[in-house]
């Protein structure tokens, strides 16, 4: 069966996403030895990314070049997804459940009358020799497996829950996302003895109708993340609730995730009384996070708050208040002044990191 | 100006998640609206009442969904519309369909939707409905500003933390997300009113829809619950002490750093 499977690769501030290279596992999976898969990639210099891509496993990457900094537009990822789409005809179609994923992937969908299996954190063979998608539903309180009926197969992957492939050499990605500047050159050096230039094709503009009648038009991008960790993506989210008593209370915690190279969260108690922004919310309503490891501060672990976070693979519970539920599901936890342990913490993990 | 609101009937996000038979057991839980298609609502009462107009609440799904319509009416919604899933499971494909079926019939300028339901948390059907329709549609939005006149609207879009301001032309949808604002509760004299307000409802065949053409092409083949968490172990010891033993245990036991 040798089907084609696409990937639809994703920048952020100009690097590779992590995600996209899980992509390309996950596609591999669905592709089989014998299928191909194939990536696309639009950007600024979009050859350095399609080799990454033809090191996790693609194929064969589609190329466009962006200007650097262009802002994301929904209509044009679909509109290039499609034109990519109409010409190869894949059996799967499989992208990050990301910001701009979960933004445009429905369309595609809908365009192609397509059924979508959304934020899949596992793909499972089954007993007829075909695949079903693991996702979370109830924000993780409860998972189902679904199945395709029809083709074509539209996917979107929860990050952090799929391999990178081992030919992408994992190393080159940091937890944020961006190429580890240490081994640039270790990188180019692996594309060099790599795949041949054929592998990596610049769709053109004959593909793609032209951006100018675009009838949503991105004005402007306020970054308030800036330089930080991306929540959903983050190997490591330090996390704050109600105990951490104002917007001043989270400079700790900020200071724990700064060098820990994570993200800050927050439970809906803490962004209901205005300590943080709603972006920072885990749980039912917010976002569901499955880092490596997940360090709640002051955060008592109403139901609807686990369900965002218990998938983690280690949690840390730091709370006054020994009886509080977070505790139940916590691997360590520590009955204490939040604002007495976290900068000990901190510190602790400053001499932990300078020893390696 | 004509708002439309897409709806769904959630669990209560404070529900516990039980199985029975293989499925998800309904069996006396408390059911709301889908916080985030009520920030929708909200959004479009706050619009008619500057631009004046009229808002319609429709939703896909079984008489048990009537509480919810009635809840947005009794917000201050005009009229709701109530539309008969074609099967039990049917998937997101169908659903967009029956919508944008009902839209279809109906002049509006604005849909409304929520970012994802808490349930299925699939995110796709409002925007799978604009693809139908082939109406501009903005995802995640934290700010709405229309212009009647112009026939445009300036949304700010939540991007992962950042924000993207982005104009479209109308009609269009818009997915709302957490921070759109703050949706009221029903006032008595609201939820006396909204019994007398229009509630239709609708079949697939009312809306000219085929059961071949309403096929889900996704199936769930398992629904089941999470291994539960044990709780591990407490640090012990003075601050000094917890922080020194927690970073050598995500050291030297969990494997982490």
């Amino acid at each position: 069966m040798n089907r084609t499977i696409l990937v639809i690769a994703e920048l952020r501030d100009g690097a590779l996403r992590r995600v996209s290279l899980e992509a390309v596992g996950a596609a591999r999976t669905l592709a089989g030895a014998d299928g191909t898969v194939a990536a696309f990639v639009a950007g600024a210099n979009p050859d350095a990314h399609a080799h990454r891509l033809l090191a996790a496993g693609a194929d064969r990457v589609h190329t466009a070049e962006r200007r650097s900094g262009e802002p994301y537009n929904a209509e044009r990822a679909l509109r290039e997804a499609t034109a990519l789409y109409e010409r190869l005809r894949p059996a799967a179609v499989v992208l990050g459940h990301t910001a701009a994923g979960k933004d445009w992937a429905p369309r595609l969908a809908a365009l192609t009358d397509a059924g979508q299996v959304s934020d899949v954190i596992a793909i499972e063979k089954t007993e007829d020799g075909s695949f079903a998608f693991v996702r979370p539903i109830y924000a993780g309180k409860a998972f189902e497996k679904r199945v395709f009926d029809r083709e074509p197969w539209i996917v979107t992957i929860r990050p952090n829950n799929f391999p990178v492939p081992d030919g992408a050499a994992a190393s080159e990605v940091d937890a944020d996302g961006r190429p580890d500047g240490k081994r640039e050159t270790g990188a180019a050096g692996q594309a060099e003895g790599g795949p041949s230039e054929s592998a990596i094709q610049p769709i053109g503009t004959g593909g793609v109708p032209d951006d100018a009648d675009l009838r949503t038009v991105v004005r402007e991008v306020v970054k308030r993340t800036s330089g930080e960790v991306d929540l959903a993506e983050a190997r490591i989210v330090v996390s704050g609730g109600r105990g951490v008593k104002s917007a001043e209370g989270f400079r700790p915690l900020e200071e724990l995730a700064a060098v820990l190279n994570g993200a800050v969260g927050a439970s809906r108690g803490a962004c209901d009384a205005g300590y943080c922004d709603y972006a920072l919310q885990i749980g039912q309503t917010g976002k569901v996070v499955t880092p490596e490891l997940y360090i709640a501060c002051g955060i008592s672990g109403a139901i609807q708050h686990l369900a965002g976070m218990s998938q983690s693979r280690v949690i840390v519970a730091i709370n006054k208040d020994p009886d509080a539920p977070i505790f139940k599901v916590a691997d360590y936890g520590i009955v204490g002044d939040l604002f007495e342990v976290v900068p000990l913490l901190t510190e602790q993990f400053k001499l932990a990191l300078n020893r390696q | 100006m004509h708002i439309v609101v897409l709806l769904k009937q959630t669990f209560d996000t404070e529900e516990k998640i039980r199985i029975r038979e293989g499925a998800i057991d309904e069996d006396g839980v408390k059911f709301i609206i889908n916080p985030y298609d009520e920030y929708a609502v909200e959004e479009a009462i706050r619009l008619r009442e500057l631009h004046g107009g009229q808002v319609t609440a429709v939703t896909v799904g079984t008489e048990r969904s009537v509480e919810a319509l009635r809840t947005a009416l009794a917000m201050g919604a005009d009229e709701a519309a109530l539309i008969a899933p074609p099967a039990e499971d049917a998937d997101e494909a169908a659903v967009s369909k029956l919508l944008a079926a009902y839209l279809r019939s109906r002049a509006f300028d604005l849909v409304l939707g929520g970012h994802f339901s808490v349930d299925r948390g699939s995110g796709q059907v409002a925007i799978r409905v604009a693809q139908l329709l082939d109406l501009p549609h903005t995802g995640a939005v934290t700010k709405l500003d229309v212009d009647v006149a112009a026939g445009r609207a300036t949304a700010t879009r939540d991007a992962e933390g950042d924000d993207e301001i982005v104009e479209t032309p109308l009609p269009a949808c818009f997915t709302a997300q957490q921070g759109l604002n703050e949706p009221r509760y029903p006032t008595l004299p609201g939820i006396m009113k909204a019994k007398k307000k229009p509630l239709a409802r609708y079949t697939a065949e009312d809306l000219g829809l085929s059961e071949a053409e309403l096929a889900s092409p996704t199936r769930v083949v398992e629904t089941f619950l999470p291994p539960p968490r044990q709780a591990g172990r407490l640090i012990r010891g003075d601050a000094a002490e917890q922080a020194r033993e927690l970073v050598r245990a995500l050291r030297e036991e969990a494997k982490l750093l």
